[in-house]
């Protein structure tokens, strides 16, 4: 795919609308197209956690594996979602397995390379935190909602 | 419903033609009058509810989830939570079961006329909300489109899973639904029935949105499409509490100032945003 796509890719995207074109410039750097055949794992738990994912096509499913039970599906990311966090955070490794449901495009940005450049240009690492700290709070509400077991009882 | 209009506190009775099997906890009843009275051809809202007389039990409602063109019957769908369900969905075909109503007022499918239907629903909500989509999509032309978003606590609690997949073969109509847990084997999406409206465009100026489902699902749902723009008066929802005479008269299901039998179950979120933000109520 050229770079004037996914620069158009990445620009549009509600996460990353606002950014100054020369950071965007810098994630398109940082970006390639992968895909993944349903069945595929894009990480396993304790995984060193290097890059994030935008979807563009198919659907992830996060899974945990609770201790004496079968693995659950705790939640599926989608077109249009930004999959993955850790690569932002100590001990940058992942928390739980990411699976593909069915074939998945995507793109996958390098978060090793992007941590260097955010620390050295602390506006470019205070944009980026601005919005995945965005996308945590959503999955924390979802979360929380699932804890509140909406269709237990009538 | 002729004798109903006559007397609504008299059960007609009426018996099981048909039983089957949504969920474990789930069933689907097709019942017809067996008294040679009228069998409520077009004879309900979508929306409105019947009492059912379960002999020996007690009393209950159940909305009517069936279509409202189809003849001779009328349709339920009922999970068993307590003594008066669990002897309603052990019924067989050919047992008695008495019948009000129907009561209550409806969705608002005329006003919907012209506009986008956005359906949401959450377990066996969908129940009373389906009268709605085999309405629309047996007058078509008379909507925009038609989106149905469905949330489950699972898989295995998903009612109509059939259906849903054929609704969505339907032209300008787009089915989302999603499970709280799913096993490594489900395909489908994981998440609150929330998350889906990322993945719609909604028009909020010609959209009306009806919402059934646990009290708690609907206001959150509610508080998100009221972000996304949609006006309170757009929004409906059934509240489904319990009551007793069905017909306003006995004070069992009073909320606020409203009785849910006869001036619901189906409400504007408009008149009742206040109360329904009121946890106890
Ligand atoms: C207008 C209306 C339409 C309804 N439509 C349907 C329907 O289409 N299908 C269906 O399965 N049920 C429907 N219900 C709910 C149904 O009437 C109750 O589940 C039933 O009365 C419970 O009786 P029971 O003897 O089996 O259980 P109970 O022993 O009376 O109750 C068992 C448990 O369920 C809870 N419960 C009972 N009724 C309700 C309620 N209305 N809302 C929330 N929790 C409740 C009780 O608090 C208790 O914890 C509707 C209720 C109303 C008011």
């Amino acid at each position: 795919m050229e770079t004037q796509t996914l620069e158009k890719i990445i620009a549009e995207h509600p996460y990353f609308a606002g950014l100054e074109p020369e950071y965007t410039s810098l994630l398109v750097g940082c970006a390639s197209n992968v895909r993944f055949d349903a069945g595929r794992y894009l990480w396993r738990e304790g995984e060193e956690a290097n890059q994030f994912y935008l979807i563009r096509e198919g659907r992830v499913a996060i899974e945990m594996m609770p201790p004496h039970r079968k693995a659950i599906v705790v939640e599926t990311v989608g077109e249009g979602e930004i999959l993955g966090w850790s690569w932002l955070l100590p001990p940058y490794t992942w928390r739980f397995h990411a699976r593909a449901v069915e074939m998945t495009r995507a793109l996958a940005l390098d978060g090793k390379c992007l941590r260097n450049k955010c620390e050295q240009n602390h506006d470019l690492g205070y944009e980026l935190l601005k919005r995945f700290a965005q996308i945590i709070n959503h999955r924390l509400d979802a979360t929380r909602m699932q804890l509140l077991d909406l269709y237990g009882k009538r | 419903m002729a004798n109903a209009e006559i007397d609504p506190m008299m059960p007609r009775p009426w018996v099981v033609r048909r039983i089957s099997k949504e969920t474990p906890d789930t069933f689907t009843l097709a019942l017809e009058p067996s008294d040679g009275g009228p069998s409520g051809r077009g004879g309900f809202q979508p929306g409105q509810f019947s009492m059912l007389w379960v002999f020996g039990v007690g009393e209950l409602p159940i909305s009517i989830s069936g279509d409202p063109a189809e003849e001779g019957s009328l349709t339920y769908t009922v999970r068993s939570v307590g003594p008066a369900t669990q002897a309603l969905v052990s019924h067989g075909a050919g047992q008695s079961v008495g019948v009000r109503g129907p009561f209550g007022t409806g969705w608002p499918v005329a006003g919907a006329e012209g506009k986008d239907v956005v359906v949401v629903a959450g377990g066996i909500g969908l129940a009373p909300l389906r009268p709605v989509i085999y309405h629309v999509l047996r007058h078509r032309d008379r909507f925009g489109r038609l989106v149905i978003l469905y949330g489950a606590r699972s898989p295995r609690d998903m009612i109509y899973r059939k259906e849903l997949a054929a609704w969505a073969r339907h032209k300008d109509t787009q089915v989302l639904s999603t499970v709280d847990y799913g096993g490594v084997a489900w395909r489908g999406r994981v998440g609150v029935v929330t998350s889906l409206f990322k993945y719609l465009r909604l028009q909020p100026a010609r959209t009306t949105a009806m919402l059934c489902g646990p009290e708690i699902m609907m206001r959150l749902v509610a508080r998100e499409l009221a972000a996304r723009g949609l006006a309170a008066g757009d929004v409906y929802l059934s509240m489904e509490r319990n009551m007793k005479c069905a017909v306003g008269s006995c004070g069992h299901c009073q909320w606020g100032p409203h009785f849910i039998c006869k001036d619901g179950p189906v409400f504007s979120y408009a008149h009742i945003a206040a109360m329904l933000d009121r946890y106890e109520l």
